[in-house]
């Protein structure tokens, strides 16, 4: 061990004054050390404990994954998938017309909020295709406010966002049946946010439009 | 007789005992101070990783939500770490033949995982959870700081016990409205007096009992 180099080139200082100034360094590093090791605990057993957290590597597997990929064939509870309409949007042979369910403003503040996180990189905030990675030279998708894109069904976004389409990979992993759907409803809104006129509303809404854009 | 001691020995005596307390508690409190710094926690590092992933590339610049990645935040404890596929749904076009990302190519190849260091790791005898957190409106910023200005990962938390009690004993001074949690550069005008009207709202509670995190 050289503890020395810090001796100034060209000097020679005395040889028993420099082991003392040795002698005293090397104690207060072993004293450091000591201090170091006891404070933030040498043994690290208890914080790596022989059991697996999400995505822990494990040496047994040749794949290094603690999580074990599903045995095929496997149906989680709850994911028999009974309700063909709820996980497929097919109605019998084709994409359904209706909703599985009745849709409310809560469903489609959902379905908003997961456009802009799942779908909003590409086809942008209002649908018409020019998001950020669209930008940066992705494939520009079709407006959602195409006539084509209007007249299709419910089913058929539902099963795109489940099964992608064209090069658009699709969505099941990462947005459940559910939320797909609200998704779906969002989009409905999106399209009639171009396409509505005064005479789709009720009578009612029509005498509290122009209370509201008279009064201010 | 003579007397054995010298009157400055009391002087040398009180300075030996107080010396010695002196230096017991010194050297403990640099103990102290070296184990909670960064050099000990890793707070501030920069880790290397499989591929150089950037979140201020993908959400500071591209805007791309936290969720699209990290999808189990909001219902589980771990927030999850994307699968390759998850970045092929955009590099199957985007940057196809950068060599940087040839990693990410030969795991959806090959089906071998990236295998991503860890940026903040817990003892596992502490137990943790995201969506508690999340729910309560604690954004990402206040634990991790914003990402969105990094290019390799770091954090900015020591994620000692007491950082932890820090904000259980007093949570107004983070909780934020839940619609802000994913935006990491949100501040609050006034956050004492917002994070006291929301922590009423929300019913924020949070325990200081050991076994809310030892279990
Ligand atoms: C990574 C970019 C990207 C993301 C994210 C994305 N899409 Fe697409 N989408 C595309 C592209 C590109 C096309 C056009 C595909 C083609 O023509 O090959 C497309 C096409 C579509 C179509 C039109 C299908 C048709 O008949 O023309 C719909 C509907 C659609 N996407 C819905 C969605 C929804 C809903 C989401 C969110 C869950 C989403 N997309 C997320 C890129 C994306
Ligand atoms: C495009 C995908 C993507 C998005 C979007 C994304 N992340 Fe990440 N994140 C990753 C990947 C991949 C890693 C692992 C590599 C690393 O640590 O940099 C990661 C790691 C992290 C880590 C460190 C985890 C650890 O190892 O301890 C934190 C914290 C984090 N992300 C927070 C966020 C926050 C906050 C946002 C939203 C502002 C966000 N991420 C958005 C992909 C993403
Ligand atoms: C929603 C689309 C999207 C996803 C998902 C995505 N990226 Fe990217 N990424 C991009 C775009 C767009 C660029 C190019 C930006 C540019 O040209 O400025 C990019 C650039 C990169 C780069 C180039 C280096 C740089 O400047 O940052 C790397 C590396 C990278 N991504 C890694 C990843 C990894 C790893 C993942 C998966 C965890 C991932 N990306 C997921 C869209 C995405
Ligand atoms: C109250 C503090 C806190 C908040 C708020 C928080 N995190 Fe974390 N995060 C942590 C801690 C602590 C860890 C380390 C967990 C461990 O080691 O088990 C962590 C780990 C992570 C990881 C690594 C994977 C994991 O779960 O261990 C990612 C990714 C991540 N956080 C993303 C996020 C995102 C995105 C948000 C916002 C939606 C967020 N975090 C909000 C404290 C927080
Ligand atoms: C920035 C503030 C903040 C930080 C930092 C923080 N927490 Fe929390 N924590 C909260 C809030 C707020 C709640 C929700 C309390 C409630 O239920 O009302 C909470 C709840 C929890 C819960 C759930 C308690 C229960 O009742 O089940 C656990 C466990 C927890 N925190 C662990 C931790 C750990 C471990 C750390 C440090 C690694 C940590 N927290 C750091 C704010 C924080
Ligand atoms: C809010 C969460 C939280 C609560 C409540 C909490 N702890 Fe901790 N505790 C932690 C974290 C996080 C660590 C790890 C600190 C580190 O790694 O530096 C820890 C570490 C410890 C350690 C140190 C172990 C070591 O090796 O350094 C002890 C002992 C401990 N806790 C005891 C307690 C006791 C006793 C209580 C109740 C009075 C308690 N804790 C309550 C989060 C908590």
């Amino acid at each position: 061990m050289n503890l020395s180099s810090c001796r100034r080139p060209g000097t020679q200082p005395q040889a028993d004054s420099a082991s003392r100034a040795g002698l005293g360094a090397r104690a207060v590093l072993v004293a450091a050390a000591a201090v170091v090791c006891m404070t933030s605990a040498c043994r690290q057993d208890m914080h790596n404990q022989a059991k697996y957290r999400p995505m822990r590597e494990t040496p047994f597997f040749a794949d290094h994954r603690s999580a074990r990929p599903l045995v095929a064939g496997t149906i989680a509870r709850g994911k028999l998938g009974e309700d063909k309409l709820l996980t497929t949007g097919r109605d019998g042979d084709k994409f359904s017309s209706i909703f599985p369910f009745p849709i409310t403003a809560d469903l489609v503040a959902r379905g908003r909020e997961r456009f802009n996180i799942y779908c909003s990189p590409c086809h942008g905030r209002t649908g018409e295709g020019r998001g950020m990675v669209v930008q940066r030279g992705y494939k520009q998708p079709p407006s959602f406010h195409d006539a084509r894109l209007r007249d299709l069904g419910p089913g058929y976004f539902f099963n795109v966002i489940t099964n992608g389409f064209g090069v658009m990979p699709g969505y099941a992993v990462q947005v459940p049946a559910t939320d797909r759907w609200a998704i779906t409803s969002y989009i409905r809104a999106l399209q009639l946010s171009r396409n509505a006129s005064v005479d789709d509303l009720t009578s009612e809404e029509k005498s509290r439009l122009t209370k509201e854009s008279s009064g201010g | 007789m003579a007397q054995v001691f010298k009157p400055s020995s009391n002087t040398y005596s009180k300075l030996v005992i107080f010396g010695a307390l002196l230096a017991v508690g010194g050297v403990g409190l640099v103990g102290y101070l070296i184990n909670t710094s960064p050099f000990n926690t890793g707070a501030y590092m920069a880790h290397a990783q499989p591929v150089p992933f950037s979140h201020k590339h993908h959400n500071g610049e591209l805007g791309i939500d936290c969720r699209y990645c990290h999808t189990s935040v909001e219902e589980s404890a771990f927030a999850g770490i994307p699968p390759t596929q998850t970045c092929m749904n955009c590099h199957s076009q985007i940057w196809t033949e950068a060599p940087m990302l040839e990693p990410v190519r030969a795991s959806l190849r090959t089906g071998q995982s990236l295998e991503w260091t860890r940026v903040h790791d817990l003892p596992d005898f502490v137990y943790f959870n995201h969506s508690i957190h999340i729910a309560k409106g604690i954004g990402c910023a206040s634990c991790h700081g914003d990402v969105t200005r990094m290019n390799l990962t770091w954090s900015v938390a020591p994620l000692t016990m007491g950082w932890c009690l820090d904000c259980h004993r007093d949570p107004a001074a983070n909780v934020r409205p839940r619609e802000m949690v994913f935006d990491t550069t949100w501040v609050a005008q006034d956050q004492r007096a917002l994070g006291e009207k929301l922590v009423s709202e929300y019913h924020v509670q949070p325990r200081q009992d050991c076994s809310t995190c030892h279990r």
